[in-house]
């Protein structure tokens, strides 16, 4: 079953000036979308919108079937939406336990500290670090913090906007094995990357947004291999 | 004498404090300085007085001035004043919020406190109100340390408030929502916390906080038109000197400054009183502008 269908949508902050232009999609359930593109290309708004931080003009949004047109940012989390923004994505003031607890608030009372241990498990990092403030994590633990405070939740979708941003290259390899591994649980997820290798070798499926239009689309490997797609984002070189 | 200095500024502090917390929490999360907030201290300490006069006069309680009415008083007017300040959002700031800019709410809140204070005058009139003309008895806490019953009964009563506060914001659910919505509003939304439910319950605490703080003055002192108003600079240089959407700064920062007038009033003279809290603000935007515990939170 599709998990998120996105059709025609357009979208940005002035609805006179739009950013996203006419974007259709569909993500399966346990499947990678990479949304890829160069700076200013509707990446970040395309999932802040799918996320109900940006204004829709047109275009619907479907999560598991149910159109998201009115549904407040709050209350997509408890819909199956988990969204971890590029920055600011973990609450630095409060404590790592406090960070997962804000969003575990939002399951049956029973359910929250089961929840909260499987992530521990998951991001086992975080379990060491878990009575210290966020804001003293490394830029790979925030990360981890910040995944794991939206799957907290166990949605259906994962949107994450450029979660590479800033880490080492290690840490990148890290971060991408742990989007396999979550989306070999069944979710989907939509990864917004400027890593374009990074986020091809993990993606089922890949657009390639320029100026708010879809310029390409296909499979991951298939992109991956495109001369074309290459040459414009790949510094000419076909990966490896 | 430093002693007794510092029996009159905790007592005095811990009412600040009491106070600061709303502002502080409203200005954290709105980023809004609020001018109306005292008036929700001067319209508790009235509330409260119509109350235990309502309910009629009763026995004092050991030896206080007051009976248990005004503790029912107390808990009622923190209640009625609680719905005032969610009311004053709903009616006013919600909108304003919506299309105006901050100096629009700060100006607003400029009338809103006008409007409120103009109210009471009328209905009661300028002259001083008291709960009770029963003459207060002091006890000896120690080598030249006095304190009235009275403001042992208050100060108790605020740490417990204060007590309640803090666990509220560090140990509850609801308190970790309007800390996280006090430090990011948009991630707050992403983790599924509804931002209005959290701007109606602070607005509903500061209310709240601000009542017991005006019930604690008009125990302690005396009840005025103009006592909110007054409470008003110690209440923003605590919440300054605690750092801005910090409860434990707010309540720190009104024991510093309760604290700081007590002792300029021997050293100064009683009519500069005002005036340290003034300098204690300045002094701190000085030096650390982001408060004893900015960015802290919580």
């Amino acid at each position: 079953m599709t998990a998120l269908a996105v059709r025609d949508l357009v979208a940005g902050y002035d609805p006179a000036l739009p950013i996203v232009r006419g974007v259709s999609f569909d993500l399966a359930g346990g499947a990678i979308l990479a949304l890829l593109g160069p700076n200013g290309a509707g990446k970040s708004t395309l999932a802040k919108a799918v996320a109900g931080l940006v204004t829709v003009v047109s275009g619907s949004i479907h999560l598991r079937g149910t159109p998201l047109g009115d549904v407040p940012a709050h209350a997509r989390l408890r819909r199956g939406l988990g969204f971890v923004p590029q920055t600011d994505n973990v609450f630095a003031g409060l404590t790592v336990a406090e960070n997962l607890a804000i969003a575990a608030a939002i399951l049956p009372r029973a359910g929250r500290a089961g929840r909260i241990a499987a992530m521990l498990t998951l991001f086992p990092d975080l379990a060491a670090a878990r009575r210290g403030a966020a804001g003293r994590l490394s830029g790979g633990q925030r990360q981890m913090l910040a995944m794991a405070r939206a799957l907290i939740a166990a949605p259906a979708v994962l949107v994450l906007d450029e979660p590479s941003a800033g880490l080492s290259p290690k840490l990148v390899g890290v971060v991408m094995a742990r989007l396999r591994d979550i989306a070999a649980t069944g979710v989907a997820v939509l990864l917004v990357e400027q890593n374009v290798r990074a986020a091809l070798a993990i993606a089922d499926h890949a657009l390639i947004l320029v100026e708010g239009r879809v310029a390409h689309a296909g499979g991951g490997a298939t992109l991956r291999d495109d001369p074309a797609v290459a040459a414009l984002y790949l510094g000419g070189r076909h990966a490896a | 004498m430093i002693a007794q200095i510092l029996v009159d500024g905790i007592t005095s502090g811990a009412m600040i404090g009491l106070g600061a917390i709303g502002l502080t929490l409203t200005y954290g999360l709105l980023r809004f300085a609020n001018f109306a907030h005292g008036e929700f201290a001067t319209w508790g300490a009235y509330l409260a007085l119509l109350v235990a006069g309502a309910i009629g006069p009763a026995d004092p309680l050991g030896p206080l001035t007051f009976g248990w009415p005004l503790l029912a008083a107390l808990a009622a007017s923190m209640v009625l004043t609680a719905l005032l300040a969610a009311a004053l959002d709903g009616v006013l700031f919600r909108r304003l919020r919506r299309h105006g800019s901050a100096i629009t709410l700060v100006i607003a809140s400029f009338g809103a406190s006008l409007a409120l204070r103009s109210a009471l005058e009328f209905g009661f009139g300028p002259q001083p109100w008291y709960y009770t003309r029963d003459i207060a008895m002091t006890v000896r806490l120690g080598p030249g340390m006095r304190a009235t019953w009275d403001q042992l009964a208050v100060l108790g009563l605020a740490i417990v408030l204060m007590l309640a506060m803090h666990l509220l914001m560090t140990r509850t659910p609801l308190g970790r929502a309007m800390r996280a919505v006090s430090e990011n509003p948009d991630l707050a939304r992403l983790a599924g916390i509804d931002p209005a439910r959290i701007v109606r319950v602070t607005w509903l605490l500061g209310g709240a906080l601000a009542a017991s703080a005006g019930v604690f003055l008009g125990v302690t002192v005396q009840l005025r038109p103009s006592m909110g108003f007054e409470l008003l600079l110690p209440l923003f240089a605590a919440a300054i000197l605690g750092g801005i959407g910090s409860v434990p700064g707010a309540m720190l920062g009104g024991l510093i400054i309760g604290i700081a007038e007590a002792a300029s009033v021997p050293l100064a003279g009683a009519q500069y009183r005002a005036a340290v809290a003034f300098v204690v603000m300045l002094a701190m935007l000085l030096v650390r502008p982001s408060g004893l515990f900015g960015g802290r939170g919580g």
